[in-house]
């Protein structure tokens, strides 16, 4: 059994699975509930002058069938009063103290964040989150997303909650800045003790194409909202990454943004992230989920030989290079295995339409250049007209076969195919050095 | 399917067959979707080709799960004016859904035929509630007219493709209904009469006109037609029932199969009797093991097949025959029918002969149904047009023109007995040819011009 738990900024955690500040956290019932199945800690829904919130609130991405691939809303913060918000940190606390509880803060004058601060200790938090991240409604009231785009105000704002705070203090990050370590850089600045990202994306989730407007809808309106969901985790992915490649950014990160089970999670672990943070998987499914994550990530860490969460933390980021360090030598080739390929054709009209016309059947247009490989030199001058091949209608004729010497190893095929281990990436020999652009441009100089 | 059209073809209400469930029924929206959303979308996808009408079933599939099923119905029309039942009396397991790409993976196939009627029985309601067509009749007029024979499936499709270019269609049936198999043999709980005469209905408001009531070769000769029209076409299926003319066959309690079968479909005054225990069914054919089926979901107790090699010689598809078997059909094999046997006027057994040994037995039963194929009946029609030894009109693979340059012909009696889509796709092809032989280009004809090829090969 491998340990996972986890110290993050001097708080210790149970295991690095924690309920982002949300829906899920926004009363102790349901924050109890969350602990009861598992998690190790839960954000609260961000407290501040309480706000009065719309119908309907949420809207969702589907696609191909798969229900809730992305998500938005545009509901604000905690709607309950503040008295009811601290009487039950302070009841959850007091009835799970291995549990971690962070209170989220989103409120305007230096004298306000002082005194919820202050009650926020008082109710027993083991840290605070200050939310800068929210992209809607809060806003445009000067609050959220507002102070995290501007870094100078984020700055300030984190040394007055470092000045009042004795717990630890975590920045939530809006990722709707053009580089995440401006707002990042200006955090540490500011004295946070760790970061949490991303909040939400700005978005417009849809529109209705029978009422014509925007979803969600408020009657015959909508506004723009954030957006999560499993579709947002790559770009979460990256900006963790950034922020814990970056030397300036020496706090430890709450990874947040489309998570919703170990293997995303031991994702955002591996590019840096101490602990992790769920709410979209948990608004679709419940706390449940937690079940299999921490089992999932236990046996994942057993079979690598891992003792504990710590250690796959940051294991990703020195892979993690400027596209300018890759190797320009680096050969790929795709491979059909044509005992069981299905013959559904999708890698030869991927590659035909979307690649580099590579793959050819037996049986239908073949788009090849029947020429010399002309790969991003100049124009094809040995274009030669399709031709129809027709290898009838045998077993064979619908399993496609790659032109090795023209295959510029790009995944698509790979990617496009539904049959498990059909088309494998090969590595061709390696016969050259590696050789980067950034050593190109280099040896240029010389 | 339409509503306007007063003269509308009806039946009575009250048949045998209106006891049998829709063994498949017409998909929810959600199911559609997530059928639809499973399919591949394979390219150059094996299920179009084996499809005898080539309908872009990955097209019509993917139009059905981004909700575009106006779009996703044309497609299949537009290949397959018999789309609608096709999609519910295909034999899809041994044709599209057997050649989908998910049996080589051992998922279930996507269920093309379900989805194939949800698309086109969606579309068309969508059509009377909107009233808006979606094939509106061509303003075009063009000054040739067909004469087409016989009101079955291969008429309907020539006749639809031909009117929807302006070309003046004339059916001629020679009962009271149209739909042909469709109407009179398809397997209740596949198809009912009512659902074929709506098809045959939506067909005729595309300018077609059915005259019922008149043979050929009785009321009009195929020569008088000839001469009146431009072309005609031969969509006359196969005869009655061939019979065994075993001793002892005269009477009660002996019946052809398809003859059996129009009853249960087409006759209001049809019942089985209250004492039908055992039913023996003479054939190894798809009728042999529809009218099997069907004797047993009515309630018969014991219905036996008699075949007269093994199973696995037998002609009737797997599926059916297995699904016959879940209803408590059962065979046997190696046996020929010698003698009915009866007690007075009842039939009390059947007298056979083992093929495989010296033995020859007495099966008791009510009723034998002999299943043993259809006769031909070209010859009735003209002397003119030629036949090969089975009995079947011959015509031309591509465009299923006689040798008589104006006469086609397609369906069951040049293929001596295939299925539905067969005869959608001979009447398909004819009409086309006939368009093209007089200039005139198939609005709906579905071969895509690549200019591509053409710029590649400096054209």
């Amino acid at each position: 059994m491998a340990d996972l738990s986890v110290n993050i900024c001097g708080i210790e955690s149970p295991n690095p699975f924690w309920l982002a500040s949300a829906p899920p956290t926004n009363t102790g019932e349901q924050v109890m509930r969350g602990f009861d199945a598992g998690w190790g800690g839960a954000v609260w829904k961000t407290l501040g002058e309480p706000i009065v919130n719309v119908d309907s609130r949420f809207g969702a991405v589907d696609y191909s069938g798969t229900k809730v691939i992305g998500f938005n809303n545009i509901e604000l913060i905690t709607d309950r009063p503040l008295d009811a918000n601290f009487k039950e940190i302070y009841e959850v606390k007091k009835q799970y103290p291995d549990n971690v509880v962070i209170v989220s803060l989103m409120v305007e004058s230096k004298e306000e964040w002082r005194e919820i601060i202050k009650r926020s200790e008082d109710a027993g938090a083991d840290g605070l989150e200050l939310n800068f991240g929210c992209p809607h409604g809060m806003c445009e009231r000067g609050m959220g997303s507002a102070v995290g785009e501007e870094p100078k105000v984020l700055q300030e704002i984190t040394s007055w909650a470092k000045e009042f705070s004795s717990v630890p203090v975590f920045v939530k990050l809006s990722p709707n800045v053009i580089d995440i370590r401006d707002p990042g850089i200006a955090a540490v600045k500011g004295g946070c003790d760790g970061i949490s990202l991303i909040n939400t994306i700005k978005s417009i989730i849809g529109v209705d194409l029978d009422t014509l407007v925007p979803k969600p809808s408020v009657g015959k309106e909508s506004t723009h909202g954030g957006y999560c969901g499993p579709a947002i985790k790559p770009i979460a992915l990256h900006m963790a990454a950034v922020l814990a490649k970056d030397p300036q950014i020496n706090v430890p990160i709450s990874g947040i943004g489309g998570i919703s089970n170990w293997q995303d999670a031991a994702e955002f672990l591996a590019l840096g992230a101490t602990t992790i943070q769920v709410c979209t998987a948990v608004m679709h499914y419940g706390y449940r989920i937690v079940d299999d994550m921490i089992d999932g990530l236990n046996n994942y860490l057993n079979e690598k030989g891992m003792r504990s969460t710590s250690e796959l933390t940051g294991q990703a980021i020195p892979g993690f290079v400027e596209w300018g360090e890759l190797d320009l030598n680096y050969d790929l080739i795709a491979k059909i295995d044509a005992d069981k390929c299905i013959g559904c054709g999708l890698c030869y009209v991927a590659c035909l339409d979307g690649a580099h016309q590579c793959i050819h059947t037996q049986k239908g247009p073949c788009h090849a250049w029947h020429g010399k490989p002309d790969h991003g030199f100049g124009p094809r001058t040995e274009v030669k007209p399709a031709v129809w091949h027709d290898g009838g209608d045998t077993a064979m004729s619908h399993v496609p076969f790659v032109d090795e010497e023209e295959c510029i190893g790009c995944n698509l095929c790979m990617l496009v195919c539904p049959v498990p281990d059909c088309i494998t990436m090969e590595e061709v020999s390696q016969t050259k050095v590696k050789e980067s652009w950034a050593d190109r441009v280099a040896k240029s100089r010389t | 399917m339409n509503d306007d059209t007063s003269s509308k073809l009806t039946i009575s209400p009250d048949r045998l067959e209106k006891k049998f469930a829709d063994y498949k029924p017409l998909y929810t929206e959600s199911e559609a979707l997530i059928e639809a959303n499973r399919c591949l979308n394979c390219y150059d996808a094996p299920c179009i080709s084996a499809c005898p009408t080539g309908i872009d079933i990955p097209a019509f599939i993917k139009k059905i799960a981004t909700g575009n099923i106006i779009g996703s119905a044309k497609v299949i029309f537009e290949a397959n004016m018999l789309g609608y039942s096709t999609g519910r009396v295909c034999p899809v397991e041994d044709l599209c859904v057997g050649a989908c790409v998910y049996n080589d993976l051992n998922y279930s196939p996507i269920q093309i035929g379900r989805l194939q009627r949800y698309a086109t029985e969606k579309a068309l309601e969508k059509e009377v509630s909107t009233g808006k067509k979606l094939f509106p009749r061509n303003s075009r007029k063009s000054e040739k007219k067909v004469a087409l024979i016989g009101a079955g499936p291969a008429s309907l499709a020539c006749a639809a493709y031909l009117a929807l270019d302006g070309v003046e269609a004339v059916i001629f049936e020679k009962d009271g209904l149209p739909g042909g198999l469709n109407t009179m043999a398809v397997a209740p709980y596949k198809f009912q009469t009512e659902d074929s005469i709506n098809e045959a209905n939506w067909i005729l408001q595309h300018g077609v006109e059915l005259k019922t009531g008149i043979e050929i070769g009785k009321d009009i000769s195929l020569e008088q037609l000839i001469d009146e029209y431009d072309a005609v076409f031969i969509g006359i299926g196969l005869g009655t029932d061939s019979r065994l003319d075993l001793p002892g066959s005269d009477g009660p309690g002996v019946w052809g199969a398809t003859d059996l079968i129009r009853q249960i479909k087409n006759n209001p005054d049809f019942s089985l009797p209250e004492d039908l225990n055992t039913a023996l069914v003479i054939g190894g054919g798809n009728t042999a093991i529809d009218i099997s089926r069907e004797l047993a979901m009515l309630g018969a107790e014991d219905v036996r097949m008699l075949y007269r090699r093994s199973r696995k010689e037998m002609r009737g598809y797997d599926h059916e025959i297995v699904g016959a078997s879940h209803y408590g059909v059962r065979l046997v094999e190696n046996v020929t029918p010698l003698e009915v046997v009866r007690h007075g006027k009842k039939v009390k057994a059947l007298k056979v002969s083992s093929t495989i040994s010296d033995d020859t037995f007495e099966l008791p039963c009510d009723w034998v149904v002999e299943a043993v194929g259809q006769l031909k009946h070209v010859s009735d029609v003209s002397p003119e047009i030629e036949v090969d030894e089975m009995g079947r009109l011959i015509v031309d693979s591509e465009t299923r023109r006689t040798a008589h340059p104006k006469v086609y012909a397609g369906g069951d009696c040049i293929n001596g007995g295939k299925e539905v889509v067969n005869a959608a796709q001979d009447g398909r092809e004819a009409a086309f040819d006939m368009l093209k032989s007089w200039g005139i280009s198939p609005s709906l004809h579905g071969k895509k011009y690549f200019k591509s090829f053409f710029t590649y090969n400096g054209h």
